[in-house]
C-alpha cells in the first residue's frame, strides 16, 4: 500500500509551548488509521496542521506525494482531504440540506454568482441524508438538531464533496453506545467503498475495533505506531497513558 | 381555512376597512401613513396565504410603490418615500455584507460620501447641467464607490475577527470625512459643493427623483435576492454561522467576503449620488455621516438582518417614522430619540427582528397544529411534526 498522506518532522510552536515537536507518521490508502494518545498529546493541532487551519513552523505534509501544508483549509479540502472537529459543529441557521449544499459548492465566486444550488445537487445531498438517516429532517434548522443528528450531519457534510481522506475528531465523543456502534458501521462502510479514515478517538474499545493501524502520541511526538493488538501491548504507551 | 389565513384574511378586512377611507384624504399625511400600513398588511397577506408568494409579493409591492406618487403627489409624501425606497436599496445592499455574511460594517456610508462627491466633482468638472442626464452620472457614484471599496475590503478583511472589522470600517468612514473637509482644492471643505439642479417645477420635481430611488431599490433587492439564492450566497450565510467550519468544507473564505464587501457598496454609491442630486448640495457631514450607518444598522436589525425581506421593512416602517416626526415637531433631534427608543424594544421584545421573530412564530404554531390533529388521529402514535419541532 501506498501512503496517502504522509507527515514529516512537523513543528508547531504557540508561544511557549511546543505542541508538535517533529510529529512523523503516515495513513496508508484505503486504511483505517486511529490516532491515539493523552489529553494535549498534540491530536488536534496535527489535525489543524494537516487541513490548513495551522501552518507548520517546520516539517512537511504530504497528500499523494503533494505538499499542502502551505495551502489554505478550502484548497485542501478541494483536494480530497475532509475533516471534522472536536466540537460538533454545524451551520444553525441553515437548515440541514443547506448544510450539506454549501459543502457541494467548492467552485470559484464567479461561478458561484453564476449557479443557484441546483435540483442534482440537491438529489444528491438528500441521497446522503438518506445515507445518515436524518432526510426527514432536512428542512429543519441544523441548530435544533440533538447531539447525535449533528454529528451524523457534520458527516454528511464532508460526505457530499467526495474526500478521499476523511479526518474525523472524536467521532464518537459523546455519543450513546447505540450510536457509537452506528458511527462505527458507517465508517468501515465508507472503508469498504475506498475512503480512507484518519480518526482522532479516546473510546478505546472504538478505536480497537475499527482501526488497521494505530498511531500512538505523546508530547507533540509519535512514541507508537502499528496494528491494534501491537500497540495495545508496548510499554511505551502504557507509560505514556499511565504515567503521564 | 387554515387559522393563520383567517387571521391573514382578518387583518387585511380591518385594514381595508379603516385605511381606505384616509387613503381618500390624499396627500395628508394621515393617508401616507394609512397608505404604507395597507401595502404592508397585503403583502404579509399573500406572504402567509399564497405558495408562489416571492414573486407575487414583489409585484405587488412594486405596483403599489408606482401608484403611489399618482395618489400622493405632495412634495412632502413623495419627499418621505424618495427617502424610504432610498434605504431599501442601501439597507438592502449593506446586508449583503453585513447580514447574509455577519460582518457588521459601520462605514458604508463611505460609500454614500463617495457617491454624492462623485456626482457633483464630474458635473462640475464637465460643466453638466441638471437634468435626466444626471441620473446617468448618478452610475459613476457606483463606480466610483465599488472602486474604492476594493483596497478598503482588502485592509478592513485582513484581520479575520469581525470586531477589527466592524473598528476598521467605521475609521474608514471618519477618514473620508476628514479628506472631504482638509482636500480643498477637490471637495471645497466645509463650504461644501453644489450639484446643477434640473428646472422642474412644482409638485412634478421629486417624480424623476421618486422613480430613479424605486428603479434603484427594486434593482438592489434583486441583486440581494439572486445573491442569496446562489451557491455564493449560501457560502456567505456559511461563513456567518460558522466562518472556520466553511473553509473545512472548501468555501474560499476571504474572497467570498471580499467579493460580497465590493458588491455591497455598488448600489449605496449610486443612492449617495441620486441623494446629492436631490438636495443640490453636499457638506462633508451631511454625506459622511454616522447617521447614515446607525440609520442602515436599525433598518435592517429592526427587519430582521440577513432576510431578503428585513431591510426593506425596516426601511419602510423608519424613514417615514423619522420624516414624519422632523416634519410635525419641525426640529430635528426627536428621529435620533425615535431611534433610540425603537432600538431598546427591538433588542428586548425581538432581538432577531420582526421578519425572523413572526416566521418563526408561524413555524411553531404549525408544529403545534401538526401536532394537535397527530394527537386526535391517534393517541400511540408519535406525530413526526413532533419529533421535528421538538429537537434541541
Amino acid at each position: 500500500m501506498s501512503a496517502l498522506l504522509e507527515v514529516r518532522g512537523v513543528r508547531k510552536r504557540f508561544g511557549g509551548v511546543e505542541a508538535l515537536a517533529g510529529c512523523s507518521f503516515r495513513v496508508e490508502e484505503g486504511s483505517i488509521t486511529s490516532l491515539i494518545g493523552p489529553n494535549g498529546s498534540g491530536k488536534t493541532t496535527l489535525f489543524n496542521a494537516v487541513t490548513g487551519f495551522a501552518t507548520p513552523d517546520e516539517g512537511d505534509v504530504e497528500l499523494r506525494g503533494e505538499k499542502i501544508q502551505q495551502l489554505s483549509p478550502d484548497r485542501i479540502y478541494a483536494k480530497g482531504l475532509g475533516r471534522t472537529f472536536q466540537q460538533v459543529r454545524v451551520f444553525p441557521r441553515l437548515s440541514v440540506l443547506e448544510n450539506v449544499l454549501v459543502a457541494t459548492s467548492h467552485s470559484s465566486v464567479a461561478q458561484g454568482l453564476r449557479t443557484r444550488t441546483g435540483a442534482s445537487e440537491r438529489e444528491r445531498a438528500m441521497e446522503i441524508l438518506e445515507y445518515v438517516n436524518i432526510a426527514r429532517l432536512a428542512g429543519v434548522p441544523a441548530g435544533s438538531l440533538s447531539f447525535g443528528q449533528k454529528k451524523l450531519l457534520e458527516i454528511a457534510t464532508i460526505l457530499v464533496g467526495e474526500p478521499k481522506l476523511l479526518l474525523l475528531d472524536e467521532p464518537a465523543g459523546g455519543v450513546n453506545p447505540t450510536m457509537t456502534q452506528q458511527i462505527g458501521d458507517k465508517i468501515r462502510e465508507l472503508n469498504a467503498r475506498g475512503i480512507t479514515f484518519l480518526v482522532v478517538e479516546h473510546n478505546m474499545e472504538f478505536v480497537m475495533g475499527i482501526s488497521h493501524r494505530v498511531v500512538v502520541m505523546a508530547r507533540g511526538k509519535v512514541i507508537a505506531e502499528g496494528p491494534p493488538d501491537v500497540v495495545r501491548r508496548d510499554p511505551a504507551v502504557l507509560e505514556a497513558y499511565l504515567g503521564a | 381555512m387554515k387559522p393563520n389565513n383567517m387571521l391573514a384574511a382578518g387583518v387585511i378586512s380591518l385594514a381595508l376597512a379603516i385605511l381606505l377611507p384616509l387613503t381618500v384624504l390624499g396627500s395628508s399625511s394621515a393617508g401616507v401613513i394609512a397608505f404604507v400600513v395597507l401595502v404592508l398588511a397585503a403583502l404579509w397577506a399573500v406572504y402567509t396565504i399564497e405558495k408562489r408568494r416571492a414573486l407575487l409579493t414583489s409585484l405587488i409591492g412594486v405596483i403599489a410603490a408606482i401608484a403611489y406618487p399618482l395618489v400622493f403627489n405632495s412634495t412632502e409624501a413623495t419627499t418621505i418615500m424618495f427617502f424610504a425606497l432610498l434605504y431599501v436599496a442601501i439597507a438592502s445592499s449593506w446586508n449583503i455584507i453585513g447580514g447574509f455574511t455577519g460582518y457588521i460594517s459601520l462605514g458604508h456610508a463611505a460609500f454614500f460620501g463617495l457617491g454624492a462627491y462623485t456626482i457633483a466633482l464630474v458635473a462640475d468638472r464637465l460643466g453638466l447641467s441638471g437634468g435626466y442626464g444626471l441620473f446617468a452620472v448618478a452610475l459613476l457614484g457606483g463606480v466610483a464607490a465599488g472602486l474604492f471599496a476594493i483596497p478598503m475590503g482588502y485592509i478592513a478583511l485582513r484581520l479575520r475577527t469581525i470586531h477589527s472589522f466592524v473598528i476598521v470600517t467605521i475609521a474608514f468612514l471618519f477618514m473620508y470625512q476628514l479628506l472631504a473637509f482638509n482636500l480643498q482644492d477637490a471637495t471645497n471643505g466645509s463650504s461644501g459643493l453644489a450639484v446643477p439642479q434640473p428646472d422642474w417645477s412644482g409638485a412634478f420635481f421629486n417624480i424623476p427623483f421618486y422613480f430613479a430611488a424605486l428603479l434603484l431599490a427594486v434593482l438592489t433587492v434583486g441583486l440581494a435576492a439572486w445573491i442569496r439564492n446562489s451557491r455564493f450566497g449560501l457560502g456567505l450565510m456559511a461563513i456567518r454561522d460558522d466562518e472556520d467550519k466553511a473553509a473545512g468544507v472548501g468555501v474560499d473564505t476571504w474572497k467570498h467576503k471580499f467579493t460580497a464587501y465590493v458588491i455591497s457598496a455598488v448600489p449605496i454609491g449610486i443612492a449617495g449620488a441620486i441623494y446629492a442630486y436631490f438636495s443640490s448640495y453636499i457638506y462633508p457631514q451631511t454625506v459622511f455621516d454616522p447617521m447614515i450607518d446607525l440609520t442602515i444598522v436599525l433598518s435592517a436589525f429592526l427587519g430582521g438582518m440577513g432576510t431578503l425581506l428585513g431591510p426593506i421593512l425596516g426601511s419602510l416602517v423608519l424613514q417615514p417614522a423619522q420624516q414624519l416626526l422632523t416634519l410635525y415637531t419641525g426640529a430635528a433631534g426627536w428621529d435620533l430619540v425615535l431611534f433610540g427608543v425603537l432600538f431598546l424594544v427591538v433588542i428586548l421584545l425581538m432581538p432577531s427582528g420582526i421578519v425572523p421573530t413572526v416566521v418563526e412564530r408561524m413555524r411553531r404554531a404549525r408544529v403545534q397544529e401538526a401536532v394537535r390533529k397527530a394527537d386526535a388521529l391517534s393517541q400511540d402514535a408519535v406525530p413526526d411534526a413532533a419529533a421535528e419541532g421538538g429537537q434541541g
